[in-house]
């Protein structure tokens, strides 16, 4: 797959860089030409792996969240969201819906979200190492 | 984010407003929450009509609502989701636990 456009962003856990986040790679995407629900798809599985890293990855710290987004030839994307934090023990029971670490506020349906909303998932993570969440989507041709 | 309230004796409605994440779940969390507690309803509308985005998080505040509502025996309506929202509803099977509609009347 030939690359053809790219950015890095390192941005800080904070809670307010949810929507800077998914706002940041859905302003990049929009040289495609997305429709309004492949933008919503993109926007939202984005804001799931970053919150992870907020809520999860640096729960009682802050630490660095490293966004990189690319674009394909085929009008293809990814977004790889990474984190140093703790780390997912079992990704397998992780991913599955409904399981949650983080209390009654979450319904554990992150993961499930990304899944659904874009065509590939990848996980990778490493308990005390960090996690990598690698999403990616082919949009729809447009006339 | 935004949150306006309005009641009767028996209906709490609560209009969202702006994007709906963990960063804004909060605030809007803690307004119901106190709305619920001080007016007991039978019923709680959430009218979606103004909310732009909405994630996980959101799930998670409907959820945690209907949770505090069955303490007190009531019931839960979601109403004017968009196509956006509703996808994102539809994941979490909530339609099985409150209602989904448009605004009555
Ligand atoms: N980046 C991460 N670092 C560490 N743990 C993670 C990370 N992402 C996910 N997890 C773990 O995987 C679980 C499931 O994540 P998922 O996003 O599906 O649900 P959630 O975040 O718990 O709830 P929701 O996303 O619905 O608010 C989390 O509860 C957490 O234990
Ligand atoms: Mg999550």
């Amino acid at each position: 797959m030939k690359s053809l456009n790219k950015f890095n962003l390192t941005v800080t856990s904070n809670s307010a860089n949810e929507s800077f986040i998914r706002s940041a790679v859905s302003a990049f995407i929009a040289q495609l030409d997305p429709t309004i629900e492949e933008l919503s798809d993109i926007k939202t599985a984005v804001s799931e792996a970053a919150t992870n890293c907020i809520v999860h990855a640096y729960k009682d710290t802050i630490g660095k969240i490293f966004i990189t987004c690319e674009i394909f030839e085929n009008r293809t994307i990814t977004v790889k969201v990474r984190d140093r934090g703790c780390g997912i023990e079992n990704i397998k029971q992780a991913m599955e819906p409904l399981f949650t670490t983080g209390g009654s506020e979450r319904a554990g349906l992150g993961f499930a979200v990304m899944e659904s909303f874009m065509d590939k998932l990848y996980v990778k993570s490493k308990v005390g190492v960090g996690t990598t969440v690698l999403l990616k989507k082919k949009l729809s041709v447009r006339i | 984010m935004s949150v306006r309230t309005e009641s009767n004796e028996r209906v709490l409605t609560v209009y969202l407003d702006g994007e709906i994440d963990h960063h804004t779940a909060k605030g809007m969390r803690e307004v119901i929450d106190k709305s619920i507690n001080e007016l007991m309803p039978e019923v709680l509308v959430l009218d979606f009509k103004d909310v732009t985005f909405m994630d996980s998080s959101g799930i998670g505040l409907v959820m945690g609502r209907y949770k505090e509502l069955k303490k007190c025996g009531g019931e839960l309506h979601i109403i004017n989701t968009t196509p956006h929202i509703t996808k994102v509803m539809k994941l979490s099977g909530i339609e099985r636990l409150a209602k989904l509609g448009k605004a009555e009347k």
